[in-house]
C-alpha cells in the first residue's frame, strides 16, 4: 500500500484480532477499557450511518462520513484529558463523541441550523473547521498560549495541557499545515498533529501527494513522527497517549499519521466509484477497525453475546433519537443574525433588525 | 398513517434527479433506511434509504423519469392497501391534470407528473471502470462512442479495443501525391483572397526591408525529453505538448532580453517602436493559403496556456475560421517548417514585425558530444533554426545574440 512504512508501523491488534507487542508502545487498559472503546466505535459508526441516511432523506444539507476511521478517532479522542484542547476538521464526529458532544449538535450544523452549537471551552473541542488545514495554525497558536500560561511541564496532571490538530492527508499539501509545523517546531509548542491518512484527498490518491510516508515529513521540521495503524484502536490509543504526554511534559510537537481508509464518499455530494476501484475498498474491508476489535473481544472471551446485543439495541435507540431530534430542530430565526453577533446591538443594527422583521412579516404565514 | 417521501437534494444545490431503478414494489414491507431506489443526479448515482417504515403503497415516479427535487416519489403507509387513505386512492391522482395511471400487471404505478416529453438537458454520463476511463482518456477515445459488452452497461477496458482513433501521422511519401489534372496549355487563376494578401504582404516586406538570415543547428535532445516530461505533468492535462510549444516559450523569453527583435520600424515617424508585449504569430498553412494569426500577449501566459493557445490558433486556422483581427498586430513570427520535412530557409518577415524564425525538422543525426572531456560521436535529436531579421535596426550581432539565446534554451 502506498505510503505504508512496514518497519516503523505501530500495530497492537492485527486485522484478524490478534494482540501484538511493540517495543515502544503498549496499551495498558483492561478488558473493560477495550469494551468501552469498542462501544464508542460502534455507536460512532451508527451515528455516522444514521447521519448519511438522514442526508439521503433530505434532512441534512450535507454529511461528511467517517466510516472506516472510527478507531483513529475514538483512539485519539479517548486519549484526551479534560483540559486538553482539540482543533477538528469537519469529519471528527468520533472525537466530538468522545468529548461528550451530543451528536444532534453536530447534525444541526449539517442541517444548516447553526454554525456549531457546542461550547468549545467547556468541551475542549473547537468548532468544525471547513477550510482545509487552517485549524493546524489555530492549534499551534492555542498551544503557544498554553505554553505562556505555564500549563505544561508542571507535573500536575490536571494542569498540564496538550493541544491536538486534526487534519487529513490532503491537508499535508497545504501551506497552513506546513507553516504550523514550522512554528510548532520553532517554539516547541505542546501540540500533537494528528493526521488521519485516509488515502484520498477527495479524489486525489495519496501517492500523488507524497513520495515518502507522511509521518516522515516531521523529521524535516525537527520533531518526531510516528505511523500507527489507524484501524487499530489500541495502537492509536497508545501512540496518541504517549504523544499527548510528551506535549504536556514540555517535550514539544509530534506528528501522528494514523494510516486508515475512508470507506465512504468524501461527502454525500461525492461519488467515489468514479475514481477508485472496488478491489481497494474490499481490501480495506478486511482491515475494518470494528471487525478486528470484535474478533479480539470474542476470541479472547472479553465480551459475551449480551454485550453485543445490548450495543445493537443502544444503536437502534440512538438512531431513533437522532432521526426524531433532527426533524424536531427549530428553524433558526432571522433574529439570530442580529442577536448572536454583537453583545450589545447598536442603534443602526437595531433599525436594520426592525426593518428586516417588517419585511419578513409581509410573507404569508411568516414567523420571525 | 401515510407518508410520502419527497425527492431530496442529495447533492448541494441540485434541482432534479433521474429515478434509475426501484428496489421495492407496491406491497413490500420496509424498515427505516431500507434502500428504496437508486437515483442519478448530475453528480452521482445515489441509493435512497426510506425515512419511513411500513408498507409501500405506491411508486409515484417511473424508472427513467427525471423529476424535480421536492416531488413525492414513494408512498409508505401502515397498511399494505392504498384504499384506506382517501389521498392515496387511485382515482384522485388520475383526476388531477397531467396525471396518468399506468397499470402494469399487479403493482399499480401512479405517475405523478407524467413522463417528460421535452429532452432534459443533462450532462451525459457513462458508467465506466476507472481504469477504462483512464485508458480512454489516454487513447483519446470518447466514452460516448463505446458500446459496453456488460449487461449493466459498465464500460470496461476490453470495450475500448478496436476503438482506437485514426493514426495521427499521415506517413505518405512526398511523391505519393496525385498531380493535378489540367486541360489546355495554361490555366489562369485570379489573384485574390488569401493569395492576394500574401503576395502584397511578402512583396512589401521583401522589397522594403533589408533581410538578413542567420541559422544555427542545435542539439535539441533535451527539448525532446522536456516534451515527454511535460506530457506527464498534470498541469498540462489536455494540452498538446510539442517541440513547437517549447520553442514558442523560448522565443517569448528571448524577446524579453532582446526587445529590438520584437520592435516595429515606423518609417513615417522615423522611430523604432519597442513593444513591451509579445503577440506571437504562428505561420499556418491553411486550405486557402498561408496565414499568420498571432497569440495576443503571449508573454503573459504560462506555458500550459500558451500550449492551449497554439493548439486553438492552429485548429481555427486549419478550419479556415481565423478572423482578420487575429492576423493583425503581430510582433514576432514562428514558421514551423519541420513538419514539411525542411531543415531551414530564408523566411520573409511579416509586415509590421522585425524578425521571423523558421523551426526546422527535428531529425536524429550523428553529433559530436563531449564525454569526460573526450569527443564522441552520438546519435542526437538535432534541428536547425533560421532567423531572418530587419537589418535597418538590428545588426548581425544583435540578431545572432537573439538566436543564440533561443538555441541555448532548447539545447
Amino acid at each position: 500500500m502506498a505510503g505504508l512504512d512496514q518497519a516503523g508501523f505501530v500495530q497492537l491488534l492485527t486485522p484478524t484480532g490478534e494482540r501484538l507487542e511493540h517495543p515502544d508502545y503498549d496499551f495498558r487498559g483492561g478488558p473493560e477499557e477495550i469494551r468501552s472503546l469498542y462501544r464508542d466505535m460502534a455507536l460512532v459508526r451508527r451515528f455516522d450511518l444514521e447521519a448519511t441516511a438522514l442526508q439521503r432523506h433530505g434532512e441534512l444539507g450535507l454529511w461528511a462520513p467517517l466510516a472506516g476511521q472510527e478507531a483513529a478517532q475514538v483512539g485519539a479522542g479517548r486519549s484526551l484529558r479534560p483540559q486538553d484542547y482539540v482543533f477538528p476538521t469537519y469529519r471528527e464526529h468520533g472525537v466530538a463523541w468522545c468529548r461528550g458532544i451530543d451528536p444532534l449538535q453536530v447534525l444541526s450544523l449539517f442541517r444548516g441550523i447553526d454554525y456549531g452549537s457546542w461550547d468549545p471551552l467547556e468541551t475542549g473541542f473547537q468548532l468544525y473547521t471547513l477550510v482545509i488545514g487552517a485549524q493546524a495554525l489555530h492549534a499551534v497558536g492555542y498551544a503557544l498560549g498554553v505554553q505562556r500560561d505555564h500549563a505544561i511541564g508542571t507535573g500536575d496532571p490536571d494542569r498540564d495541557t496538550a493541544v491536538v490538530a486534526h487534519f487529513g492527508d490532503g491537508a499535508t499539501s497545504q501551506g497552513d499545515v506546513n507553516e504550523a509545523f514550522v512554528f510548532a517546531a520553532s517554539y516547541q509548542a505542546p501540540v500533537v498533529f494528528f493526521c488521519q491518512n485516509n488515502q484520498w484527498a477527495i479524489s486525489e490518491p495519496l501517492e500523488r501527494q507524497s513520495r515518502i510516508p507522511l509521518y516522515r515529513r516531521a523529521e524535516g521540521f525537527g520533531f518526531p513522527g510516528v505511523q500507527v495503524d489507524g484501524n487499530d484502536v489500541l495502537a492509536v490509543r497508545a501512540v496518541t497517549e504517549a504523544a499527548l504526554q510528551r506535549a504536556r511534559d514540555g517535550g514539544g510537537p509530534t506528528l501522528i499519521e494514523a494510516y486508515t481508509y475512508r470507506m465512504g464518499a468524501h461527502t454525500t455530494t461525492d461519488d467515489p466509484t468514479r475514481y477508485r476501484l472496488d478491489d481497494e475498498l474490499e481490501q480495506w474491508r478486511q482491515r475494518d477497525p470494528l471487525a478486528r476489535a470484535e474478533a479480539y473481544l470474542r476470541t479472547d472471551d472479553l465480551a459475551d453475546q449480551a454485550f453485543f446485543d445490548d450495543l445493537d439495541a443502544e444503536g437502534d435507540a440512538l438512531g431513533e433519537r437522532l432521526r426524531a431530534g433532527v426533524r424536531a430542530m427549530a428553524e433558526p430565526t432571522a433574529h439570530q443574525l442580529f442577536d448572536r453577533v454583537n453583545a450589545e446591538i447598536s442603534e443602526e443594527l437595531a433599525a436594520q433588525r426592525d426593518a428586516f422583521d417588517a419585511y419578513l412579516a409581509t410573507f404569508e404565514g411568516a414567523a420571525s | 398513517m401515510v407518508n410520502e417521501f419527497k425527492l431530496p437534494d442529495v447533492g448541494e444545490g441540485l434541482t432534479e434527479a433521474e429515478l434509475v431503478s426501484w428496489h421495492v414494489k407496491v406491497g413490500d414491507q420496509i424498515k427505516v433506511n431500507d434502500v428504496v431506489c437508486d437515483i442519478e443526479t448530475a453528480k452521482s448515482v445515489v441509493e435512497l434509504p426510506s425515512p419511513f417504515a411500513g408498507y409501500v403503497q405506491a411508486l409515484l415516479v417511473q424508472e427513467g423519469e427525471t423529476v424535480d427535487v421536492g416531488t413525492p416519489i414513494i408512498r409508505v403507509g401502515d397498511t399494505a392497501g392504498s384504499g384506506e387513505d382517501p389521498d392515496a386512492s387511485a382515482e384522485k391522482p388520475a383526476e388531477s391534470a397531467g396525471a396518468v395511471v399506468v397499470e402494469e400487471e399487479q403493482p399499480l404505478t401512479l405517475v405523478g407528473s407524467g413522463p417528460r416529453t421535452a429532452a432534459v438537458a443533462r450532462r451525459p454520463r457513462f458508467l465506466a471502470k476507472p481504469t477504462a476511463r483512464a485508458a480512454a482518456r489516454e487513447q483519446g477515445i470518447d466514452l460516448a462512442d463505446v458500446t459496453p459488452a456488460r449487461t449493466d452497461g459498465v464500460i470496461t477496458t476490453a470495450d475500448l479495443a478496436g476503438r482506437h482513433t485514426a493514426p495521427t501521422a499521415d506517413r505518405r511519401r512526398a511523391y505519393d501525391v496525385p498531380a493535378p489534372v489540367f486541360t489546355g496549355r495554361t490555366t489562369r487563376e485570379p489573384i485574390k483572397g488569401v493569395r492576394k494578401m500574401m503576395g502584397q504582404a511578402m512583396a512589401a516586406s521583401a522589397f522594403t526591408v533589408p533581410h538578413v538570415t542567420v541559422w544555427t543547428t542545435v542539439d535539441v535532445t533535451a527539448t525532446m525529453r522536456r516534451v515527454e516530461e511535460l506530457k506527464q505533468d498534470r498541469a498540462y492535462d489536455g494540452v498538446k505538448v510539442s517541440p513547437l510549444l517549447v520553442l514558442a516559450q523560448a522565443c517569448v523569453e528571448a524577446l524579453r532580453r532582446h526587445p529590438l527583435l520584437n520592435a516595429l520600424w515606423d518609417e513615417d515617424a522615423q522611430e523604432v517602436v519597442l513593444r513591451h508585449y509579445v503577440n506571437l504569430g504562428i505561420a499556418a498553412a491553411t486550405p486557402r493559403g498561408l496565414i499568420v494569426p498571432n497569440i495576443k500577449d503571449a508573454d503573459l501566459m504560462g506555458t500550459p496556456d500558451l500550449g492551449r493557445a497554439i493548439a486553438d490558433l492552429i485548429g481555427v486556422a486549419r478550419e479556415g475560421r481565423t478572423q482578420p483581427a487575429e492576423q493583425q498586430g503581430g510582433t514576432f513570427t514562428i514558421s514551423n517548417i519541420g513538419p514539411l520535412g525542411m531543415e531551414g530557409g530564408t523566411p520573409i518577415i511579416n509586415p509590421g514585425e522585425s524578425a521571423i524564425l523558421c523551426f526546422g525538422a527535428i531529425d536524429k543525426r550523428p553529433w559530436v558530444v563531449s564525454v569526460d572531456g573526450e569527443d564522441r560521436l552520438a546519435i542526437r535529436d538535432v534541428c536547425t533554426l533560421s532567423l531572418s531579421f530587419d537589418h535597418r535596426h538590428i545588426d548581425g550581432a544583435a540578431g545572432s545574440a537573439f538566436l543564440a539565446d533561443v538555441a541555448a534554451q532548447l539545447g
